[in-house]
């Protein structure tokens, strides 16, 4: 009897609630949309011939071709952009967590508070206003166009992000277990290798993470420091619309050959990007 | 400094070594960091101050002449391409900024309450986030293409007329806008839904209690509450909406197109140093940059303080 009591009042309740969780489900799958459509209109497109891409009857309804990425990889010939975009990437990031780690628990630990002021004048600092200055000095020391120039400027990308990163971590970080390691004999550079690495593994993949998709999409660096040998992809792909007539085609497949690593690491990294992205944000 | 002494005094060594570092940890742990700060940001960010008030141009080994403030002077006189240039970034940031944190709070709270397929929705939403902004341009180029692209099917289909998009003088940096606020709302989406998620529960509940409306507890609980995290991802927002490059690069060139019609200030900065090799001038304009991206952060930071007062 009560159960059928329970029952009634809930199939009574419910009617409002279930016109707004409908409304709720429809809302959510337009904004999935908004941000999806044009992603999968950019991978069908890497698919189509140049024709299907004019054609708006085709927009779902085409004969896949892999004949763009041939262009992209044999005639434009991407897989030493796509090296170099790693080499650079991979060697920012290591730099910059060998660099920012260290640096990120000393602010941690003895609360040096004007290290945010430094965090935060890397953000605001156009990257031009650098720029200047580094293409004088790399030209004085014929550095422009090296490994060594792209991956020392994209550390001014990735360094930052690790350090703040970082010591929002360690200051999450109780110091007891610190304290513990020390007071049997371990010295504090003992106790931070070998207690807190240990433990900092989540962050220090969220900053790892972070730092390569930063380095890997920075266009403005690569654009006047690298040259035929070092390009990156970025760059790489905006010489595709210098020619006269521009392949949609081929523009699109490399387009994607550019955001589907990024994309791949998002989708399995999913917490760390989103944890990296909004740490400090919402400490106020 | 000597490692090779008698075995026998070796462990008392190590000790004072070790006490050493112990004691300087802190120099030690945040040197390397330093220098490189100092010898790749500070001293150029000097070097640029210098090369603003010099004739520098054409060539990096060319030497150059102190001119005073000429630079300075001759840009702030400037109504051809300085001016118009601080205009569109003060409306490209202030609109696309002013879209982002509507449409990104109105989402956040659509997104609030747990739902099945949460992750990934919130995959979805990270996407256009971490798409490379090179390639993000590229993508809208054939999207905002006037004859072939789907913007423009869509237009028709409602019975709409066509647009020009990002080739349009007059639409282009709308155009431009649509993009930044496709590809950096998620991240105010982000943040707010991280902000949400530490909100404690009971305001809003007693409020439900007390009769209050939807509406009423998100103006008047949540909102309030909220107020910090989004005057912070406001601030980071502004920080990099007024420094956008890639894909007013990637999309309307150099120059921000024939008429200029998406000149920003950091375009048209890059422009000057790396198109025209004009070095001292377009040193003294990134400082006149800096000084209004300055002005904006501490605008939006007093508003901050305001907004949480309130």
């Amino acid at each position: 009897m009560s159960t059928a009591a329970v029952a009634v009042r809930h199939r009574k309740k419910p009617v409002g609630p279930k016109i707004l969780s409908v409304v709720r489900f429809v809302g959510i799958a337009l904004v999935v949309l908004a941000f999806i459509l044009p992603l999968v209109w950019m991978l069908t497109a890497a698919f189509k011939n140049n024709l299907d891409i004019v054609t708006p009857a085709r927009t779902f309804d085409f004969e896949p071709t892999l004949k763009n990425f041939d262009t992209v990889f044999g005639a434009q010939n991407f897989l030493p952009f796509i090296m170099n975009s790693l080499i650079v990437g991979v060697g920012a990031t290591v730099i910059a967590l060998f660099l920012g780690v260290p640096a990120a628990y000393a602010i941690a630990r003895y609360k040096i508070t004007n290290a945010t002021a430094f965090v935060l004048l890397a953000r605001v600092i156009p990257g031009v206003s650098l720029l200047i200055p580094w293409y004088f000095l790399f030209s004085q020391v014929k550095l422009v166009g090296t490994f060594t120039a792209l991956i020392l400027t994209h550390i001014f990308v990735t360094m930052p992000l690790v350090v703040a990163i970082m010591t929002s971590f360690f200051d999450g970080l109780p110091d007891e277990l610190e304290e513990a390691a020390q007071i049997d004999g371990s010295s504090k550079v003992g106790a931070f290798l070998r207690v807190v690495l240990p433990l900092s593994v989540p962050g220090l993949a969220t900053s790892a993470i972070l730092a390569f998709i930063f380095s890997w999409n920075n266009f403005l660096f690569a654009l006047v420091l690298s040259n035929q040998n070092t390009r990156t992809l970025p760059v790489a792909i905006s010489n595709f619309t210098s020619y006269a007539a521009v392949d949609w085609g081929g523009l699109m497949a490399a387009a994607v050959v550019i955001t589907i690593p990024v994309m791949i690491i998002a989708l399995f990294a999913q917490r760390y990007v989103i944890s990296g992205l909004t740490a400090g944000a919402t400490k106020g | 400094m000597t490692s090779t002494t008698t075995s026998g005094s070796r462990p008392v060594r190590r000790r004072t070594i070790g006490d050493w570092i112990d004691a300087h940890l802190k120099w030690i742990f945040t040197g390397p960091a330093v220098a490189f700060v100092a010898l790749l940001i500070i001293f150029p960010i000097g070097y640029t101050i210098f090369l603003s008030v010099t004739d520098s141009a054409s060539s990096v080994t060319r030497p150059f002449e102190f001119i005073g403030f000429e630079n300075y002077a001759e840009w702030l006189t400037d109504t051809e391409r300085f001016w118009p240039a601080v205009g569109r970034t003060a409306y490209f940031t202030l609109t696309a900024l002013g879209l982002e944190l509507v449409i990104g709070l109105a989402i956040a709270m659509l997104l609030r309450k747990t739902f099945l397929g949460q992750g990934l929705v919130r995959v979805f939403i990270l996407l256009p986030l971490v798409a490379t902004p090179v390639a993000v341009g590229m993508m809208w180029l054939l999207i905002f293409e006037p004859s072939i692209g789907f913007a423009n099917v869509v237009m028709k289909s409602l019975g709409l007329p066509p647009q020009l998009w990002l080739s349009g003088k007059e639409s282009a940096l709308n155009t431009l806008i649509f993009i930044d606020v496709w590809q950096w709302t998620p991240m105010i989406i982000l943040i707010l839904l991280a902000g949400l998620s530490t909100l404690p529960e009971e305001p809003d509940e007693a409020a439900r209690v007390d009769g209050a409306n939807a509406w009423q507890r998100f103006r008047h609980i949540t909102l309030p509450l909220l107020a910090p995290t989004i005057g912070a991802a406001a601030i980071l927002r502004a920080i990099d909406a007024m420094k956008t490059f890639d894909i007013i690069f990637a999309t309307k060139g150099r120059t921000g197109g024939s008429n200029n019609e998406a000149e920003t200030l950091n375009m048209l900065a890059y422009n000057e140093s790396f198109g025209n090799s004009q070095y001292g001038s377009a040193a003294a304009l990134l400082m006149l940059f800096l000084t209004f991206i300055i002005i904006i952060l501490a605008t939006l930071a007093i508003l901050r303080k305001k907004g949480t007062r309130v």
